[in-house]
């Protein structure tokens, strides 16, 4: 392969920017920034007070240090925390009314929004910036009952589950990251599955940054009532650009007795340039919690983007018999850093969790997995099992593993497996005797090391998610 | 199909290959015998393009100078290689590859790539003419195969690659006497004008399946003996002191 075809499919696909009238807060963080964000949003009171209290939460809080990809300090005045399309302001009500640019943004993406190409059974939210501006396949799943829409429009019309839910996964005073989305949260997308309902297609968020200087703090909150069960998938992607923009998300998850959602990521935001400059810092806290006896939750992770990747998915089993299960695939290549894994915290009796990491690092990219096993004293008969792989490609990338286990139950075990390979120059060869150009080669033995993590996605995304691995390691080998 | 002139190759600084003669016609199919350490591998290597290898001397390949082309495009030439070795690739499906491999060698020959149901069919019809199992198709690839199996799945691939010269590396070591004679059946199956073999092997039994044109003795890099078929059972009594 020529060095230009390289070139051009090792660009970022995804960088371009759309050119709208924005609405901006004020610059910087203050009182009156998070009130222009409540206000712009129509807030109730009760949502407002909710926000100050973790913006005064905030000034006593420090921002962590304790990760391993080091970072220059970020300066909150120099930031804007809400950017939205002027012609989105107010959430357009039908396709007609959304700015054609923006829809062309999205059908640009892969992820067309008219009613007529919309995607076979999967449902979308569609985040720009700060707003939503699109959800698909809404009046079908109120037929059913289940709710799904923007996290704004649930706090207008449904106060009761946002003000039960919001914060009961992850408390306001959490830690810095988490606390300062409580207080500036724009947008995102809120979940709400009946009692006995299974979903009848997929849902899905799709998040793109489009302002520059601004950073995105989502906020998702997605609720499986009794006997449930819902599969969720988001998407991400940026513009180029040399600056490094923040996206510090809140996710929460809750599954009540019975109940299963299934959480997939495939984040491709923009990594930076082959130099390490740009790219976005993704540092998001994303935590479910099993609350209901038999309930299962499912974190599926496919992070190829960002310049630096640090967040770790958790679940927290507390009804009897319930399961959290984490799937991650984590690339970096070039410059970029990623600080991910998982908590399990086993509270309730016969609570059962299952680790499969697979970090893949190339070029001088750094790829640590970092993950907390915590068995209770009264989660009797628990169980975990941990693996950890990692694959290097070239001899400037690193990849770390640092797993923390507390078994505080002499009945609970815990399991915990590691490996680290070299891509194997012989199995490329061997590839490229059978007719595989290199690159082929590299994305068959790679999507072959991260298959266990790849077939836990939706059909409908795995072969993207593929693709995408391919794509990221593109140009490292050979 | 295949002439080679005065070729030298080193590695790491062993010099292995120290000018080796060796002319191949369609048709034709030559065995190479020679203790181990010889070169043997080193040969099937550099002919299918493993890179490493300081190599001086000329390779022609139906009249196209090997030098210039990758791996993968002497592949997609019909040039085929069963590794003495065959590598494992945990994850990836036996199936899967398979029809990635035909259909790179299909597109660069300008044919239509097969989708998956073709594939199937064709690949199951093969696969019965060498006693594979089926079920060997939907496992990780060589990942848990016995060493005959492996070797086996080496000339599963070869007959669905089809290729024009066919180097077999020590394919019979570790095949039981049933396996063999499958494996043979195979290749003479296969066997036509128009393709050429380069059998790789220590032993005459295999030889005796497949009756070679020539036979070659490889020794420090160099063919010191080449004869008929005699040859092998020759030195199947006799042993390489008496020439080396
Ligand atoms: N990368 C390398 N560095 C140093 N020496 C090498 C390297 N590769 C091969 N050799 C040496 O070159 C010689 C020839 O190796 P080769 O594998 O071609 O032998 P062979 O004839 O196939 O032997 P066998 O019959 O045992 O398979 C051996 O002595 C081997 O140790
Ligand atoms: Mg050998």
């Amino acid at each position: 392969m020529k060095t230009e075809d390289l070139k051009n499919i090792k660009d970022y696909k995804y960088g371009f920017t759309t050119d709208v009238e924005n609405i901006r807060s004020p610059k910087g963080l203050s009182e009156e920034t998070i009130k222009f964000i409540s206000k712009i949003k129509n807030e109730p009171k009760w949502m407002l007070e909710w926000r100050l209290k973790a913006f005064n939460r905030l000034k006593v809080l420090k921002e962590p240090n304790w990760q391993k990809p080091k970072y220059p300090k970020i300066n909150y005045q120099d930031l804007y925390y809400y950017s939205a399309p002027k012609s989105a302001s107010e959430k357009p009500k039908s396709l007609d009314e959304i700015d054609p640019k923006i829809l062309e943004t999205y059908k640009k993406l892969g992820i067309p929004l008219d009613e007529q190409k919309r995607l076979n059974g999967i449902a979308v939210d569609a985040v720009f910036d700060s707003v939503s501006v699109a959800t698909t396949f809404k009046d079908e799943l109120t037929k059913k009952g289940i709710i799904f829409c923007s996290i704004s429009e649930a706090i207008q019309k449904h106060p009761d589950l946002v003000k039960k839910y919001l914060g009961s996964v992850i408390p306001i005073s959490d830690h810095y990251f988490a606390t300062l989305n409580s207080a500036v949260f724009t947008d995102g997308s809120f979940v709400y599955i009946p009692p006995n309902t299974k979903c009848p297609m997929e849902l899905s968020t799709y998040f793109r940054i489009n302002a520059s200087e601004t950073g995105q703090f989502e906020r998702t909150l997605i609720i499986a009532d009794k006997g449930s069960y819902v599969s969720y998938l988001e998407g991400c992607t940026a513009p180029m650009r040399d600056e490094n923009q923040l996206h510090a998300a809140n996710v929460e998850l809750v599954a009540l007795d019975d109940a299963e959602i299934k959480y997939s990521t495939v984040q491709n935001w923009y990594p930076g340039d082959e130099k390490g400059v740009g790219g976005i810092y993704n540092f998001v806290t994303k935590r479910g919690a099993c609350r209901g006896k038999n309930s299962k939750i499912s974190w599926t992770q496919v992070e190829t983007g960002s310049a630096i990747t640090w967040k770790y998915p958790s679940c927290i089993l507390q009804g009897d018999n319930s399961i959290g299960e984490f799937y991650s695939i984590a690339i970096t290549n070039n410059f970029q850093k990623a600080d991910t894994g998982t908590k399990m915290i086993h509270l309730g009796k016969n609570t059962k969790s299952k680790i499969i990491s697979k970090g893949i690092s190339a070029g001088n990219a750094d790829n640590m997995y970092r993950g907390l096993v915590e068995i209770k004293n009264k989660a009797i008969n628990s169980r975990n099992y941990t693996q950890c792989d990692s694959l290097l490609m070239g001899n400037k990338c690193g990849a770390h593993t640092i797993p923390y286990i507390k078994n505080n139950n002499a009945t609970s075990t815990i399991e915990h497996e590691a490996t680290t390979t070299k891509i194997n120059e012989d199995q490329l060869y061997y590839c490229n005797q059978r007719g595989l150009d290199q690159e082929e080669a590299v994305s068959l033995i790679v999507n072959g090391f991260c298959k266990e993590v790849l077939q836990q996605l939706p059909m409908e995304f795995a072969v993207e998610a593929q693709k995408l691995v391919a794509i990221s390691l593109e140009g490292s080998v050979g | 199909m295949l002439n080679i002139k005065n070729l030298q190759a080193t590695i790491d600084n062993k010099h292995i290959l120290k000018g080796l003669n060796l002319n191949i016609k369609p048709g034709e199919v030559h065995a190479i015998m020679g203790p181990n350490g010889s070169g043997k591998s080193t040969l099937a290597n550099v002919l299918s393009g493993k890179n490493g290898y300081e190599i001086k001397g000329d390779i022609k390949y139906n009249g196209e100078s090997l030098s210039e082309l990758s791996t993968e495009e002497r592949a997609q030439k019909g040039i085929f290689l069963a590794f003495q070795y065959p590598l494992e690739i945990p994850g990836v499906n036996t199936n899967n590859f398979l029809r990635t491999s035909l259909n790179s060698v299909r597109k660069a020959q300008g044919e239509k790539e097969l989708d998956a149901l073709t594939f199937l069919k064709l690949i199951k019809e093969k696969a019965s003419e060498l006693g594979i199992d089926e079920k060997f198709l939907s496992r990780q690839l060589n990942v848990g195969f016995s060493g005959g199996e492996k070797k086996k799945n080496e000339i599963l691939q070869m007959k669905l690659l089809q290729p024009k010269l066919s180097i077999l590396d020590e394919t019979d070591s570790g095949l039981d006497i049933d396996a063999l004679r499958i494996v043979a059946d195979g290749v003479n199956s296969y066997k036509s004008k128009k393709n050429a073999f380069l059998i790789i092997t220590h032993y005459q039994r295999l030889l005796d399946y497949i009756k070679p044109d020539y036979v070659h003795v490889l020794s420090d890099g160099k063919i010191i003996k080449t004869g008929n078929a005699d040859l092998g059972i020759q030195l199947e009594k006799t042993g390489y002191s008496k020439i080396v």
